[in-house]
């Protein structure tokens, strides 16, 4: 199939499942209408108002009725528009879908994928602007996907509607228009396997999300003044493929992890962490992460732009590594 | 057997339910007491009414979503007290092997969908789950049992306001019982309470004495009909009162002994068994009734304590297929 955007992907992907598998159906505010971004366009023509549901302006419900949905045997994609917005469904999404599997002795397993378009994006400021992936990471009962391409979007979410287990679904807002080819049909991708996007000795960069591109073209920077980076997109930080980082920081010596959310208690300080642990401090020469400032996200470009990662940032905490 | 026959049956059937649910309760407050059960127990101990009233007009595949005050839901709808008292104990052979506890238990074979540890949790996924068989083609309904604390949140605004959007089959069932935690209902409830709320969205309500089950039957037989119907959602709004304490350590002493004097004087198994003596059941069926439950739950309760707890190792199963504790690729 010829190139597609990242928005287009997920929305053949999504089309492809509820071709395939009349349990699965959509719930969101605006979901009737294509949803905020068009993710769902032409839907609610394809798959009848009871498929293609739009929704009150309710998340708790929104969040709650796709469990409820869910352990009636229905496979509910639950769109929250903007992953902010999430806040307002903690309980229904921490409490009860992350909890209810376990709390219930293994009785039902509750097949929802919650999709939550995050990060920065055209200066949305601090309530819809944010990366708070890690959080959920810490949450026991779901698996937490960030994808950065088109392919890997669409192949994520065929696997994620496919999956018995809640999958939290990070849409990264900000990439929304990269265009990349997917597959017809559209293959599912496994959770936990990571990407190689470079290969290179001088050190390994681990990132995912919104972060994919601007790493990559460090690397590209780098690779171009003589530096070879192995760079990984972790594609789902949970689970993560702990295998790929720990065999390319074995080869490197050094790591650099790179998100866009806070660098404080963000993913990256697990990611350097487990392998601390997995190959011991000796076998490290230098670690570091990259994220943003411990400040909200801030409204105005120059403002915003201090706190983004940028390649200028990564290029010079990658030559820190090795200096 | 004459419709005076059938509807001597249904009182006695509806007795036995709730006598099961006191003697259950009432056991399980001992057992606590004695240190057998941990953690907290929420009892209903006085509210038996409800949860029998409103069960007894399901079907075996309609669902029920419970608060944290669900013993009687679950076992009105025809959960295994066994199963529900060995899980109160936290053994292997309890509903949810020793994981959930009291305020967790759920039998998905009877439609039983869950207790929820928040209040007004199980509203949303009532809606949910009446879409979700909508959806299906079922003609199942769902029951949201849940108390008169959750009004005031707004899962239930929201919740009314859906399943009257879509149409949901479902019965909302506010048991008000007068008090949410340590303070009185109505001293935390602006406005004419639940069954005004309801109304607002277009919910049609009514609201019954919830310590007479024959008025609750009566009021959900006939909300239950709408629902079946497909005329969408109803609520009915049951005033009962809570007999004991907000959980097992509690002594609600807060309360005028008078006030709770009085409430004893009108609970509704009493209050059953003396409709029952005036319908001519022998003094001696009461008691016959009253002699299973008490074998039964007896029965519960000795095979709980001698029930295994679960291995150390269950602790890590049923968290998730993909990323568990274990996972590697």
């Amino acid at each position: 199939m010829a190139a597609v955007t990242l928005l287009e992907a997920t929305r053949l992907a999504v089309q492809q499942e509820m071709r395939r598998d009349p349990r699965v159906w959509v719930l969101g505010e605006d979901v009737a209408r294509g949803g905020l971004w068009g993710q769902y366009r032409g839907f609610v023509d394809e798959f009848g108002a009871e498929r293609a549901v739009s929704t009150p302006i309710s998340e708790a419900t929104i969040m709650g009725a796709g469990l409820g949905a869910a352990l009636v045997g229905t496979r509910p994609i639950i769109e929250m528009r903007i992953f902010d917005f999430v806040m307002c469904a903690m309980d229904e999404l921490v409490n009860q879908i992350a909890k209810v599997r376990y709390m219930f002795g293994g009785q039902a397993k509750p097949a929802v994928v919650v999709r939550m378009p995050h990060g920065m994006w055209r200066n949305s400021a601090a309530q819809h602007s944010q990366m708070l992936e890690a959080w959920f990471a810490h949450l026991p009962g779901v698996i937490v996907a960030t994808p950065a391409t088109a392919a890997d979007a669409a192949g994520l979410l065929v696997e994620a509607i496919r999956c018995d287990d809640p999958v939290l679904f990070f849409d990264p807002k900000d990439l929304w228009t990269a265009t990349g080819d997917v597959g017809e049909p559209i293959a599912p991708i496994p959770f936990g396997l990571a990407r190689k996007v470079r290969d290179g000795d001088a050190a390994t960069v681990v990132t995912w999300s919104a972060a994919v591109p601007v790493a990559t073209a460090a690397a590209e920077q780098l690779a171009g003044e003589g530096t070879a980076v192995d760079l990984i997109d972790l594609r789902t930080i949970w689970p993560w493929d702990q295998e790929a980082v720990v065999a390319s920081v074995h080869k490197t010596g050094r790591l650099l992890v790179v998100h866009e959310a806070v660098e404080v208690a963000g993913f990256g300080a697990e990611v350097v962490a487990r392998v601390v642990e997995r190959l011991g401090p000796a076998a490290l020469k230098a670690a570091k992460r990259l994220g943003a400032p411990r400040i909200p996200v801030p409204f105005a470009p120059p403002l915003e732009a201090e706190v983004r990662v940028t390649p200028d940032k990564v290029v010079r905490a990658v030559q820190s590594l090795i200096d | 057997m004459s419709d005076a026959g059938d509807n001597l049956k249904r009182l006695i059937d509806l007795y036995r339910t709730m006598v099961r649910i006191r003697t259950f309760e009432q056991t399980a407050l001992e057992a606590h007491r004695a240190g057998e059960i941990p953690g907290p127990l929420h009892v209903s101990i006085g509210q038996e009414a409800v949860a029998a009233g409103v069960c007894i007009n399901l079907r075996r595949d309609d669902r029920l979503t419970s608060n944290h005050r669900g013993h009687g839901h679950a076992i009105a709808k025809g959960a295994d007290p066994a199963r529900m008292m060995a899980e109160l104990y936290g053994r292997a052979t309890g509903y949810c092997g020793g994981k959930g506890g009291s305020m967790h238990i759920a039998d998905f074979s009877v439609g039983m969908l869950g207790a929820n540890g928040v209040v007004a949790g199980g509203i949303p996924i009532a809606c949910g789950a009446a879409q979700g068989l909508k959806l299906q083609k079922s003609e199942a309904i769902v029951a949201c049992l849940f108390g008169d604390g959750a009004v005031n949140r707004g899962p239930f605004l929201e919740g009314l306001n859906w399943a009257a959007l879509y149409r949901l089959p479902v019965l909302f069932v506010c048991e008000d019982n007068a008090v949410a935690a340590f303070t009185r209902a109505d001293s935390v409830t602006a406005g004419p309470g639940a069954p005004a709320r309801a109304q607002a969205c277009g919910v049609p309500a009514t609201s019954v004495d919830g310590n007479d089950v024959i008025a609750v039957d009566e009021a959900v037989g006939a909300a239950v009909a709408m629902v079946r119907q497909g005329q969408g959602p109803q609520l009915v709004h049951a005033r009962t009162y809570r007999l004991m304490g907000h959980t097992a350590t509690d002594a609600a002493a807060w309360r005028p002994a008078s006030e709770v004097e009085a409430a004893h004087a009108q609970e509704p198994v009493a209050r059953l068994a003396r409709v029952l003596t005036e319908r001519g059941v022998a003094a001696e069926s009461l008691a016959a009734i009253g002699a299973q439950a008490a074998d039964e739950i007896g029965a519960a309760r000795a095979a709980a304590r001698a029930a295994p707890w679960p291995e150390p190792a269950r602790a890590f199963a049923d968290v998730q297929d993909l990323g568990a504790v274990a996972w590697r690729r």
